[in-house]
């Protein structure tokens, strides 16, 4: 029932979004898509493109909220992207979730489908030698319909001030630190997903109040169908079968990182302008916290970070598996 | 001696052209059978191999996965290219999805040295360890009319329906049933001895019923006809704990050469590097030995232990092992020191010194988590906040432990610490669990505040570690758990810390020769007398006298003698 009502609202928000570009008729059958709602983003898009299409993404579906920075004539002078555009909240959108089921449910069923925020970074078992392609096409011989992920808080060794991004770069040559071991999981009964909360935000930001560290369990890959629905964000999804992306008889199903280059310089800004909007999950209270708690000289950086190296780390320190992929 | 291809193509026919232009330009010739059920990609495919000397079609069948078909087309296409080639001698199974990893000059030398033995993986059900879902011996004493992959439901119906009227087939007189992978090659004249049985049409019917018989037929008739079978076959093929084929890529290449085998299935069509390497350039030559074959066994038995048992102690975004399983709750084991804190000084340096183990202060205390060395964090970024670990305790816990694995663990633990974390203690075989109860009046003790003000203080106390005993004694507890009464240690304290320090050191640790230093104990006695008096009964220390904790005073006094 609440899948219908997901649906229902999807189909509803149809109407705020305008076509921009669509090039949704380059799209081959066995295509890799991603979806993307962005907002003032114009110094990340040039990297996160290029990374994704390096990964096997042949199509991009973004939803332009409002930029005025460039971005959305930027996107739509990519040959593989396709763009709407609307200047409706973000927040009664249920932070994009409802715009991008609705361009899902009209163009992704039957491809396994990425839905991310641009500043996410999957990681997967061998993303150094096999595409995107490769993982789904074995997804596939193994039944698997969703992939799990959890969300790893990139950092750099000090304020945030210091840092000078540039359009381009690989963000993590500048947020190379993560946590690696703090993190808390609970099952929620309702969706059947895992909820992860921890990491750098939860350490930081949130000592005292853990219950408001940020969800950082994702399922962002998932082979679409149109009966398929985000609830909120790409933290669960219906149906609640699409959330067991875990084993809970001792094994390890295959699973992957996003990780999160959030913490630049690109956040001073957007904290200072959503603590204005108030658009943000449960009136923006992270945006408060990165706006009110001062860095201090190391930032979110602690003795105890991981300098991250590549996906083979993230294996071996437990943050995400290879399952039975060899 | 000269060598024929058989192959079974259904998707990526594009990679298919390829290894098909690679043995006809070896000289080998290749029939290809494909499946009817490919559409307009056949086409383009027949161009591409048009052109290719010794390289001919069969006729098309609908291959449905695990069906009799398959082992129809396999055998027409076989028959049709020993006709065609009367000089053959030994004929090769393949499928599109396989690709060869050595020169097929090297296969035709290696049969040429093997001239009269048939290569066919072919074992008996019970030596087989790879049957999955409950199926082995009942693949040929029942019959598997419904087609596993699309009509599941009748499947398994009918299976449960046979198996409760008790069905057994019987088998075609003297065939034994044996099983193997599908990829074999075969000398001539044993497969024109098994194509020509005379009860062909009676094989048929009995094996068309047969589960997945093209892992049976030829591997069964081949004990009637072989004169010389090696029971293994030259195609590389791993299965994962399902039952399903793994797929090779790119970063294979190094152990795909070290395979002694000719042929590897299956290849994801996505592997150009694989493809190039094997099909265009020479193919370097590997050391091979036993070695390396051990090692590509082990590389595909990790992944199935990995999917079916994991890491003990990790919890994941995909791996959450609900509570009723039967797995260690934590990485490695463990040690936790109860009370100990209040009878000694510094005891965790004491512990640390004595059996190597990291121990920290009290993890659980109130106000902070007390790490070793009174860090503000520890392994993994775990942080020292008591909310934070108190909003998951049993993953603060868990999360040290993985953290740290290498390196043993210990912690002090008392009633005065926050106990919800007591259960996981008890319920974990990793934990060793060493307490002294009663040892909570001590600091009560030198507090010097009034027995009437302590009472209550020490009433929750004694019962805080009255339940954590109470689990610990429970039938269910997976800890190993050894309690002391105050007074039962300080009569002899030697023996009890002797036995935790070669419980986590092993047999055979050093003998102590010195214990902790003893905090003051002084009007003990006395003070559990007044709490008795005020009310409230002190009875998990035992019975304290004034003797014991003079005993424990001329201790000291020798130390510093």
């Amino acid at each position: 029932m609440e899948r219908r009502r997901c649906q229902m609202r999807a189909l509803r928000k149809r109407v705020e979004l305008t076509s921009v570009v669509d090039r949704t008729d380059r799209i081959s059958t066995h295509d890799v898509l991603a979806f993307v709602t962005v907002r003032n983003e114009i110094r990340r898009l040039p990297y996160f493109l290029e990374y994704y299409r390096k990964l096997g993404v042949s199509h991009f579906f973004f939803v332009d909220n409002g930029s005025n920075d460039g971005g959305r004539e930027l996107l739509a002078g990519e040959e593989d992207v396709s763009v709407w555009a609307t200047e409706a909240s973000y927040k009664r959108s249920r932070f994009g979730t409802d715009w991008l089921n609705w361009l899902k449910f009209r163009y992704a069923v039957g491809h396994w489908t990425l839905t991310l925020d641009p500043d996410e970074f999957l990681v997967y078992p061998f993303c150094d030698t096999r595409p995107l392609q490769a993982m789904c096409d074995w997804l596939d011989q193994s039944g698997m319909r969703s992939l799990g992920s959890m969300l790893i808080d990139m950092y750099p060794r000090g304020p945030l001030t210091y840092v000078d991004y540039r359009p381009g770069q690989d963000p993590f040559e500048l947020a190379q630190w993560f946590d690696a071991g703090n993190y808390m999981i609970s099952k929620n009964p309702r969706y059947g997903n895992l909820w992860i909360q921890g990491g750098p935000r939860a350490r930081v930001y949130f000592p005292d109040e853990p219950e408001k560290a940020p969800s950082l369990n994702k399922i962002p890959l998932v082979k679409w169908e149109r009966r398929y629905a985000f609830v909120s964000s790409t933290h669960m999804l219906l149906p609640r079968g699409l959330n067991q992306v875990y084993e809970e008889a001792g094994g390890e199903k295959i699973s992957s990182c996003l990780l999160h280059a959030k913490f630049l310089d690109t956040l001073i800004e957007k904290a200072a302008e959503e603590v204005q909007r108030r658009e943000h999950f449960a009136r923006g209270r992270e945006y408060d916290a990165y706006h009110q708690k001062g860095q201090g000289p190391n930032g979110l950086w602690c003795e105890w970070s991981e300098r991250y190296i590549d996906w083979r780390q993230l294996e071996l320190l437990g943050l995400m598996s290879k399952g039975n992929w060899a | 001696m000269s060598l024929g291809f058989v192959m079974l193509a259904h998707t990526a026919l594009g990679r298919a052209a390829q290894v098909a232009k690679a043995i006809s330009a070896a000289g080998c010739p290749l029939i290809i059978h494909v499946d009817a059920r490919v559409g307009p990609a056949f086409e383009s495919f027949e161009k591409k191999i048009e052109q290719l000397p010794n390289v001919t079609l069969a006729p098309r069948l609908t291959c449905e996965w695990g069906t009799w078909a398959l082992v129809r087309a396999s055998r027409e296409a076989a028959e049709t290219l020993l006709q065609d080639h009367p000089d053959l001698s030994h004929v090769y199974l393949i499928s599109g999805a396989c690709a060869p990893i050595k020169p097929l000059a090297e296969l035709k030398e290696f049969l040429g040295a093997h001239s009269d033995t048939d290569f066919i993986e072919s074992v008996t059900i019970s030596e087989v360890p790879w049957t999955k879902g409950g199926l082995s011996d009942e693949r040929f004493t029942l019959t598997f009319p419904f087609p596993w992959k699309r009509q599941r439901k009748l499947f398994d119906l009918w299976v449960e329906l046979q198996r409760l009227v008790k069905r057994k087939r019987k088998l075609p007189s003297d065939l034994a049933p044996h099983m193997g992978s599908q990829w074999w090659c075969l000398t001539r004249s044993t497969l024109e001895k098994i194509l020509s049985d005379s009860r062909r049409d009676e094989l048929e019917r009995y094996f068309k019923t047969v589960w997945i018989p093209d892992e049976s037929y030829f591997q069964s008739l081949v004990r009637l006809y072989g004169t010389k079978v090696e029971s293994r076959s030259l195609t590389l093929s791993k299965f994962d704990f399902q039952g399903k084929p793994h797929v090779f890529y790119d970063d294979h290449l190094a152990l795909l050469r070290q395979s002694p085998l000719f042929f590897a299935r299956k290849i994801w069509p996505g592997a150009n590097r694989l493809y190039r390497c094997f099909l265009e350039e020479q193919p370097s030559v590997a050391q091979i030995s036993k070695v390396s074959a051990a090692h590509i066994d082990r590389t595909f038995a990790q992944a199935s232990t990995r999917r079916t048992r994991g890491r003990a102690g990790m919890v994941m975004a995909s791996r959450f092992p609900s509570k009723n399983t039967n797995n260690a709750l934590t990485a490695a084991p463990y040690a936790v020191f109860h009370g100990f804190s209040d009878v000694f000084h510094d005891f965790a340096r004491w512990a640390r010194t004595n059996t190597g183990s990291r121990t920290h202060g009290h993890l659980f205390a109130p106000d902070r988590v007390h790490f070793f060395g009174g860090q503000v964090g520890y392994a993994g970024a775990v942080s020292d906040s008591a909310d934070l670990r108190d909003y998951n305790p049993e993953h603060f816990l868990r999360n040290l432990i993985w953290n740290t694995r290498g390196e043993h663990q210990s912690f002090l633990f008392s009633a005065r610490d926050k106990q919800q974390i007591t259960a996981m203690l008890a319920g974990d075989r990793n934990a060793n669990i060493s307490v002294l109860t009663g040892a909570w009046a001590l600091p009560l003790l030198r507090s010097g505040r009034a027995v009437e003000d302590l009472r209550q203080e020490a009433a929750v106390l004694q019962q805080r570690e009255a339940d954590f005993i109470e689990i610990l004694n429970e039938r269910q507890t997976r800890a190993r758990a050894r309690i002391w009464t105050l007074a039962e240690f300080l009569e002899q304290p030697l023996e009890p810390l002797q036995e935790i320090v070669d419980s986590l050191s092993g047999a055979g640790s050093h003998l102590l020769g010195e214990l902790p230093e003893f905090k003051s104990m002084k009007g003990l006695p006395l003070f559990l007398q007044s709490l008795r008096n005020a009310g409230m009964n002190p009875h998990l220390a035992g019975e304290i006298t004034e003797s014991l904790t003079n005993s424990v005073l001329c201790q000291e006094l020798a130390r510093f003698g």
